[in-house]
């Protein structure tokens, strides 16, 4: 399945790019996805904490994925 | 009455209090977030803000209901600017209006409490040898 990935902070550090293009496999939600970005970018592991948006909002590991979802990574915020 | 806005440009705090001003009014709290010169004894050059800015607005916005819902707030704005700021700019400015005071100290401070951690804007420290994304790392 194919992922439209976009970082913010340093999460676009981590992966090199503020857009990126995946492609996973055996990724049904959001919660895989993270897996699986841990295992090709180790450095994610090493945040305080790692959420991801879709549809400009919050959502939780079981959100289910589709084909070309674009899915934003927010690493830990730190506005104000 | 709620205002939320991301700028790329100098904020202006007087925007955020005439916002604000309503004629039940009884007080109104301002918070204001500068850039401080030191963090953590080492000397700040200037920060970099970033967001992620339909979200961070939607997010924004999520707070000023919330704290319209739980104080009773009469008006409330949220500005937040973004870019590079040197020492002493204003990152930030939260007024908030409500009919007696501690409501508005109350609501004030769940305002910018929440914004640091559900808002997604991002602040980066530039120091004389390197520069580090904000909290990013336990």
């Amino acid at each position: 399945m194919k992922i439209n990935l976009v970082a913010f902070g340093i999460a676009k550090d981590i992966v090199g790019s503020s857009r990126l293009e995946l492609n996973v496999d055996d990724v049904q939600n959001l919660g895989d996805l993270k897996t699986q970005l841990c295992e090709r970018f180790p450095e994610f592991k090493k945040l305080k904490s790692l959420s991801l948006a879709v549809n400009e909002s919050y959502q939780s590991d079981s959100f289910a994925l589709s084909e070309n979802d674009e899915v934003v990574i927010i690493p830990p915020v730190s506005g104000g | 009455m709620i205002d939320i806005q991301i700028k790329n440009s100098p904020l202006d705090v007087q925007v955020c209090i005439d916002y604000t001003n309503h004629r039940n009014a009884g007080g109104t709290a301002v918070f204001i977030g500068t850039v401080r010169e030191f963090t953590k004894g080492k000397k700040v050059i200037r920060l970099e803000f970033e967001s992620y800015e339909p979200m961070a607005i939607k997010e924004m916005k999520k707070i000023a209901e919330q704290a319209q819902e739980k104080w009773s707030t009469l008006a409330i704005a949220i500005h937040h600017r973004i870019g590079v700021l040197d020492i002493g700019d204003i990152a930030v400015v939260i007024s908030v209006a409500t009919p007696h005071r501690k409501a508005a100290f109350e609501a004030c401070a769940y305002a910018i409490d929440t914004l640091k951690e559900t808002v997604p804007i991002w602040k980066k420290e530039f120091f004389e040898d390197g520069a580090v994304w904000v909290a990013a790392h336990p």
